[in-house]
């Protein structure tokens, strides 16, 4: 049971409150973008490229001008006039908002059609001509480096391949050196192919542009709607949208998961549109523009090699990444990292060498790399760890359990300095694993798998145990676009004891409303239901980095905390004026100070934010707000067990997800129920990647499965019935011992899907299927060893 | 040509000139205002426009406007008096069955047509028969059981515990 320190009342930490957001959208009241009507609204659609890589030779909005409602066909020629046609990527590359004569995806934004009605703009957008002359697209990103490939961004000086970086971490020599004279060496290819985030809501704005006072409203899809007004600033200052020109609201938030993260080109045509005309724009996405346009994740080809003893001691790890980032640098990450946070592959165990080299490379592909749950490359790294550990093990034929209960590291030796630098703040990875196998079942589960072995069933048992790594970022080493990844929470408190909290971050069903409250709850004592909290008005929030990575409990939360310490600080001084003694003789319990050893003397929060406002001691500020803004020392470290059961069927391939059990420690947790439903939904974006999602090209840059008919996004009947716990190692450096958990059960449960059906293909000497695996891959891996 | 048609929408009857190939998602989110109704793809597949047409749960992206004459249509807005809950969507609440709120009045019509035709289903019906409508944020254990609760209080029987099952 998760011990509370406050009454339910009350409902601080720990407590199971139900979420104060939900009435609205249980109601139909959400307030998306797509719900905001403005009068004399223009609407606007976008034409796209079929073509992958192509010259534009004309563009004939002729016939399209003739649409009744159609008003502008809108081209980079256009934008062009105002330096408005490229635009920087939040990942310091830069990138097209509108051609001007290349595309380079298919599916690029063309040109824009601009019309009084939804339904003007899509028949102006049919009747728009374009003239192409196709080139041969670079997919491959293996022959991206070929010296005959095309260097596609030739609009960048001096620019003579595609290579984009290089990158490295460890040390080489003396990885090399374990790995040429230890005892067993596994190593495996691995792709993690190109998937989408497909929230449920598409993306899209209302750009309203207000002439006479020159200020723009920005309503738009966006994770981070201050970055993103520093970024229409830098964009259009120099036609006069300067920063206090510019208000974003981030309104309801129809799922996010990093792919409203970006600018994308509609966005900045909309506002170039309103800017122009001076009217309202709105720009909505339909799901197959967003499934081949919108920002990718992943797409990382992996070379990881594992080192260590037949005894089962793993003693060194090797990686070589080549990572196809598209059109544009898709290494949607802090500044410094271009792998993002990559080198926490070295994982959950306790070896000290190991070597990790990435390259990256332009395609013909669109670009992105933000998103999927995980922005920052950690679902990458757990995965090939997790495989290539359960390989290890295979190859020296040790239960995978053992071999991972022998390495990780002991909970009494963090922090703990991997061997890529970074210093794991805290964690129980014993007690999480003991936990899921007794959860699970696991020593009758081996049994079970060993009698149906015995009669040519196919049966697995997967296992990974993963270190996460979020709560970007101490601001010594992260910032995107230099703006350091601090965020912030502003707490004020009214006369009678009720509060509005702001905060620079913006949830996108997190259920920031019900959390952000728990923890002011916990730290003043004033009920959650008591407290309203706001996000996503760039005019009246604090500024912050907004929400993704996780990072949302690891440092708005953490500023929280602060403000609210903060506010009891003033208290403990107004309570001692009011009862006439020193601080000292007071003490806190939640929701009043007493007087030590005469506790029928106390004030309630309530009484003493009153006298803030009606009789505060002379010489003190009045009134009862604070701001924090909170720069982590250092991330946090989540982890998790997972273990998963498939049963196969040994003629179709069809897998079977028989049991899933999950067990999570993201540190001090808020809310039970909450974090139960992020792990859930975490877990049914891990399976969709392991076994039905990828986005597929052929070889001229066609996207094959375009559209919610053959993407595959899990339904309740793919979606196994998931068990959840928790182990608790709270962080020591955050101020609540929270670590976020949002991301966890994405990074964590492919490779546990993954092991099991390897596992269950072992007899076979399978020993590796790459994701999605799908019944046919199975069936083939089957028919290839002849076992069918 | 504009085409005149009358619809019943929760309750109350308008008369509109609509275009023919108008779709009903748009009449009823941006003739109607009635914008709980979403739309979330382009091919039919995800479910978040779906409302009651003449009782009967249909994804309103894929019909038009026209073919709803003379029809009776339920969406989310009509489920509940404002500021009160239905058994549905009191099991959402109770049970962390929504996350960004996007699904859910396509989930709560479909679960309203659901457990009229069958009062009492199992876990594997619930998820067969919502399996036309994508949740990508909650991983549907939730959903599952909100739509139980709502069983259960309809039938009335004991409802199970909403405590999270997180251990």
């Amino acid at each position: 049971m998760i011990q509370c320190k406050t009454s339910k009342a009350i409902s601080g930490m720990g407590h199971s409150m139900k979420r104060k957001e939900d009435a609205r959208f249980l109601q139909g009241k959400g307030h998306y973008v797509d719900d905001i009507k403005l009068p004399g609204m223009l609407y606007m659609d976008i034409v796209r490229s079929p073509y992958a890589y192509a010259k534009i030779k004309s563009i004939n909005s002729e016939e399209a001008m003739k649409v009744p409602g159609v008003v502008a066909v809108v081209t980079g020629r256009d934008l062009e006039k105002y330096n408005l046609h490229w635009m920087p990527t939040l990942m310091s590359d830069t990138q097209m908002v509108l051609p001007t004569d290349t595309v380079m995806y298919q599916a690029q934004e063309v040109c824009a059609v601009i019309a009084t009605s939804r339904y003007a703009a899509r028949d102006g957008r049919e009747a728009v001509r374009v003239e192409y002359e196709p080139m041969k697209p670079v997919i491959d990103p293996y022959k991206a480096m070929d010296a005959n490939a095309p260097v596609l961004r030739s609009d960048k000086e001096g620019k003579k391949d595609n290579h984009i970086w290089n990158w490295k971490v460890g040390n080489k020599e003396k990885t090399d050196k374990v790995f040429d004279t230890a005892e067993v060496v596994v190593k495996q290819h691995m792709h993690i192919p190109r998937i989408h985030v497909a929230s449920i809501e598409t993306c899209g704005c209302v750009a309203d542009y207000d002439k006479v006072n020159n200020h723009l409203t920005m309503y738009m899809t966006t994770q981070a709607p201050h970055a993103i007004r520093t970024v229409i600033a830098l964009v259009a200052g120099h036609v006069g949208l300067t920063e206090e020109k510019v208000r974003v609201v981030s309104p309801d938030i129809g799922g996010g998961f990093g792919g409203k993260v970006p600018v994308y080109p509609g966005y900045v045509i909309a506002i170039a549109v309103s800017f122009l005309v001076g009217k309202p724009v709105k720009w909505i996405e339909d799901r197959s523009e967003n499934l081949q346009a919108d920002s990718f994740a992943r797409d990382y080809h992996i070379t990881v090699e594992m080192a260590g003893t037949k005894a089962g001691k793993i003693q060194a790890t090797r990686f070589k990444v080549l990572a196809d980032h598209g059109y544009t640098d898709a290494s949607a990450n802090p500044s410094k990292f271009n792998t993002g946070l990559f080198s926490i592959a070295t994982g959950s165990y306790d070896y000290d060498t190991s070597y990790m080299e990435a390259d990256a490379v332009y395609t013909n592909k669109p670009p992105g790399g933000v998103a999927y749950r995980c922005s920052f490359r950690v679902t990458e790294a757990v995965h090939a760890i997790e495989r290539i550990t359960d390989r290890f093990a295979f190859e020296i034929g040790k239960d995978p359990a053992q071999l991972r209960m022998d390495n990780f590291i002991k909970k009494e030796d963090f922090p703990w300095k991997s061997p890529t630098g970074w210093i794991y703040d805290s964690g129980d990875y014993h007690a999480g694993l003991k936990k899921a196998m007794e959860a699970i079942g696991y020593d009758e589960l081996r049994k079970e798998q060993a009698e149906k072995r015995k009669k040519g069933e196919l049966m697995g048992i997967g296992i990974s145990t993963f270190t996460e790594i979020v709560g970007a970022g101490p601001s010594k080493d992260f910032d995107i676009l230099g703006i350091k990844m601090f965020d912030s929470a502003e707490i004020r408190v009214h006369p009678t004891g009720k509060a509005i909290a702001r905060f620079g971050t913006k949830s996108q069903g997190q259920g920031h409303e019900t959390t952000y409250a728990q923890i002011i709850a916990e730290e003043l004592g004033i009920p959650a239901e008591n407290i309203q909290i706001e996000e996503g008005d760039t005019d009246t929030a604090p500024y912050g980095l907004g929400t993704y990575a996780s990072r949302s409990t690891p440092t708005a939360g953490a500023a929280a905390s602060i403000a609210a310490r903060k506010l009891r600080d003033k208290a403990r001084k107004i309570a001692a004026y009011l009862l006439e003694v020193s601080e000292d003789d007071l003490e806190w319990e939640p929701g009043k100070f007493s007087v030590k050893g005469a506790p029928e003397k106390s004030k309630t929060i309530q009484e003493i934010v009153f006298a803030a406002y009606t009789n505060h001691p002379q010489g003190m500020e009045a009134g009862f707000e604070a701001t924090h803004y909170y720069d982590p020392p250092n991330l946090t470290f989540p982890s998790g067990a997972y273990i998963c059961v498939v049963d196969i069927d040994k003629e179709t391939g069809a897998i079977n997800v028989r049991r899933f059990v999950a067990i999570d420690d993201c540190g001090h947790i808020i809310n039970p129920m909450i974090v139960q439903g992020q792990v859930h939904g975490g877990l049914t974006q891990g399976i969709a990647p392991a076994m039905y999602e990828e986005l597929i090209y052929d070889e001229d840059g066609n996207i094959l499965n375009g559209t919610f008919m053959d993407y595959l996004v899990p339904t309740a009947v793919e979606s196994p019935h998931w068990e959840t716990g928790h182990v608790v190692t709270p962080s020591p450096h955050h101020p609540i011992g929270a670590k976020g958990v949002g991301e966890s059960p994405t990074v964590g449960s492919p490779p546990a899907i993954v092991n099991a059906i390897v596992d269950a293909l072992s007899p076979y000497g399978i020993t590796h299927m790459d994701i999605p695996v799908t019944p046919y891959k199975v069936w083939k891996a089957l028919k290839d060893k002849g076992a069918i | 040509m504009n085409k005149q048609i009358t619809v019943t929408v929760n309750g109350t009857e308008h008369t509109l000139e609509v275009e023919p190939r108008l779709l009903l998602v748009h009449m009823i989110r941006e003739v109607l205002n009635l914008t709980g109704t979403h739309i979330g793809c382009d091919t039919t597949s995800c479910g978040a426009c779906t409302i009651l047409l003449d009782g009967k749960s249909v994804k309103s992206c894929t019909i038009l406007a026209v073919q709803a004459d003379g029809k009776s249509i339920k969406t989310i807005e009509g489920v509940s008096a404002e500021g009160q809950l239905d058994s549905l969507q009191e099991g959402f609440h109770l049970n962390h069955g929504l996350h960004c709120g996007f699904c859910t009045p396509g989930m709560i019509m479909r679960a309203t047509e659901l457990l009229e035709n069958n009062p009492n289903p199992t876990e594997e019906e619930i998820r067969w028969g919502i399996s036309g409508n994508l949740c990508r944020c909650t991983g549907y254990n939730n959903i599952v059981k909100a739509i139980q609760y709502a069983s259960a209080k309809n039938r009335g029987v004991e409802t199970a515990s909403t405590e999270p099952e997180f251990v």
